[in-house]
């Protein structure tokens, strides 16, 4: 189970407190076009390394925070409040790469 | 048959006598083409099983091939088994990171069934169903195929109308399932609680008697061979680790670990991987990869007659051959490649196993594992052409891809040899997910399978 710190409530919190909610920083603007609109919902990097994801803390403040995970060895790097600017983090392991 | 038995008594003489290189390896070249019979079983026996032979070959990589399959997992195997076997494709590599069957072909629960709901679902697993009959003696490798019938529980009505309207489409489309009421679910498999008093009362069920099991290494290894012996070549510890492309933007071949390896047609068959490898040739997946776990018990007398799963309460069990009964748990709430997954998921498992099946509470769990499954939106697979000219996909298989093998490599294999999708394969485009033609099973067969 992961720890995860709720950028609102400022604690580390069980996993089980949170939702996981996909991918971060897709935007949504697509003028309408199919394939532009295909890539929104359904396309992802789906990373081997560093994803950008969105928790929501449903049995805490409730409100959505981004985090950057390492996907290889799950742990996570940061997390920082919905509409901040995503952090630049080094690749954390030498498997992340891999 | 005969003939090669014999050559086991005489051949080492004739070696010993002639010493000829020649005559040495004609015994060899007949060693390999050993076929599984009850005359060569006790030929074997009487030599102390000391005469079998490899079961594939492990050449070098050669320079180039007419195509190339990404994953010796089950799914990758079975294609290059039927390329062979049914379009006289035999210069062909299947390249593998790991070691054959390694991945989510050796850590699955082994469970197969037909009774999806859609039409395109069912024509592609009834298939698979259809082949798994008689894969044995096609492959000549015994798999170990078990329709000891799958059960699955309804514990409320919402349960029980959802499984009804399976039990009525798969009857329409000519695939076998039948509505049990509890009693009848009980005496199915005796060890069932159906107490009216427990969370989760078991209100119905739904029986597919042709479902069942199959010993997954055996796929794997029984592909192999049979892959092996009309001419592909196995590469194991080779991970691609680029796919290359020509002026023209078709692939020409790939970068691995032990070198380049050239082929104008690739099939991507990587399971969990897959996403990783389709950005080698700059294609975005509608894939998301997460950790699937699996645990077994302790291995005890037979007490399970069947499968049974429960979609509700996430559980399902069978029994092995040897004895552990099998458990499959969860995805993880997140994506990873970490092939573990958190210990709260299995346990919500194994809360709701010991509520089903009261008798197992003791037991001790011997192992547990995690696998990383790729899911598309809509649960259904990808089987087909991709937007590079050459490269094929074969994924999405998600949380239940084991029962699909025979049936997902005959259809890519197909694909792949003649460049145009399988009439069974044509539905899961990758193309769906721009045009909106889905094939939604996510809210319609189970979670895990």
């Amino acid at each position: 189970m992961l720890l995860i710190r709720c950028p609102y409530c400022a604690m580390e919190r069980p996993e089980v407190e949170f939702r996981h909610a996909g991918h971060a920083h897709i935007a949504r603007d697509t003028g309408g076009d199919d394939r532009a609109w295909a890539e929104v919902l359904y396309l992802r990097d789906n990373p081997k390394g560093v994803v950008a994801e969105r928790w929501r803390h449903v049995a805490g403040c409730a409100r959505y925070f981004n985090c950057l995970r390492d996907t290889v060895s799950d742990r996570i790097l940061k997390t920082y409040k919905a509409g901040e600017p995503m952090p630049d983090v080094a690749a954390p392991s030498a498997g992340a790469s891999r | 048959m005969g003939f090669s038995s014999a050559t086991k008594i005489i051949g080492p003489a004739l070696v010993k006598v002639a010493g000829v290189r020649l005559t040495i390896k004609a015994v060899d070249l007949w060693m390999r083409r050993l076929r599984f019979s009850v005359f060569n079983l006790v030929r074997q026996a009487l030599a102390h099983n000391s005469g079998w032979p490899e079961q594939w070959r492990s050449p070098e990589p050669k320079a180039c091939y007419d195509a190339i399959i990404v994953g010796a997992g089950g799914h990758g195997l079975a294609t290059a088994y039927y390329m062979a076997k049914e379009h006289g494709l035999t210069n062909v590599a299947v390249l593998e990171k790991g070691w054959l069957g390694g991945g989510n072909t050796g850590r699955n629960t082994t469970i197969l069934r037909s009774n999806y709901l859609w039409e395109e679902s069912e024509a592609i697993y009834e298939h698979s169903l259809k082949l798994w009959e008689g894969l044995s003696q096609d492959l000549n490798y015994n798999v170990m195929y078990s329709p000891r019938g799958v059960m699955m529980l309804a514990h409320n009505t919402h349960d029980a109308q959802v499984s009804k309207r399976h039990v009525h489409a798969n009857r329409l489309a000519g695939i076998d399932n039948e509505w049990l009421t509890p009693d009848e679910a009980k005496a199915f498999c005796p060890i069932l609680n159906i107490s009216k008093d427990i969370r989760y009362p078991i209100v119905g069920a739904a029986l597919q008697r042709r479902g069942g099991t199959a010993r997954h290494d055996a796929v794997a290894w029984g592909y192999a061979r049979a892959a092996s012996a009309r001419g592909v070549d196995i590469v194991q510890n080779c991970e691609v680790t680029g796919i290359r492309r020509g002026a023209n933007g078709a692939v020409t071949g790939v970068d691995t670990s032990r070198g380049f390896v050239g082929a104008k047609k690739i099939g991507v068959v990587a399971a969990g991987h897959t996403s990783v490898v389709m950005a080698m040739a700059g294609v975005r997946m509608p894939l998301e990869s997460y950790p699937l776990q699996a645990l077994v018990s302790e291995p005890v007398k037979p007490m399970m007659p069947c499968v049974v799963m429960s979609n509700t309460i996430h559980a399902y069990m069978s029994q092995s051959d040897k004895g552990e009964l099998v458990i499959g748990a969860g995805t993880d709430a997140y994506t990873s490649y970490s092939q573990t997954g958190g210990l709260h998921i299995a346990t919500h498992t194994l809360e709701a196993i010991c509520e089903l099946f009261p008798a197992v509470r003791r037991l001790r769990m011997l192992r547990n594992w995690g696998g990383i499954v790729d899911v598309t939106p809509d649960r259904s697979p990808i089987i087909g052409k991709t937007p590079v000219p050459g490269l094929f996909v074969n994924c999405g298989w998600g949380t239940g891809g084991f029962k699909a093998t025979p049936g997902s490599g005959h259809v890519f294999a197909h694909t792949v040899a003649t460049g145009e999708p399988h009439p069974i394969a044509a539905p899961f485009t990758l193309d769906r997910f721009r045009t909106g033609r889905l094939i939604d099973e996510a809210a319609a067969a189970a979670v895990a399978h």
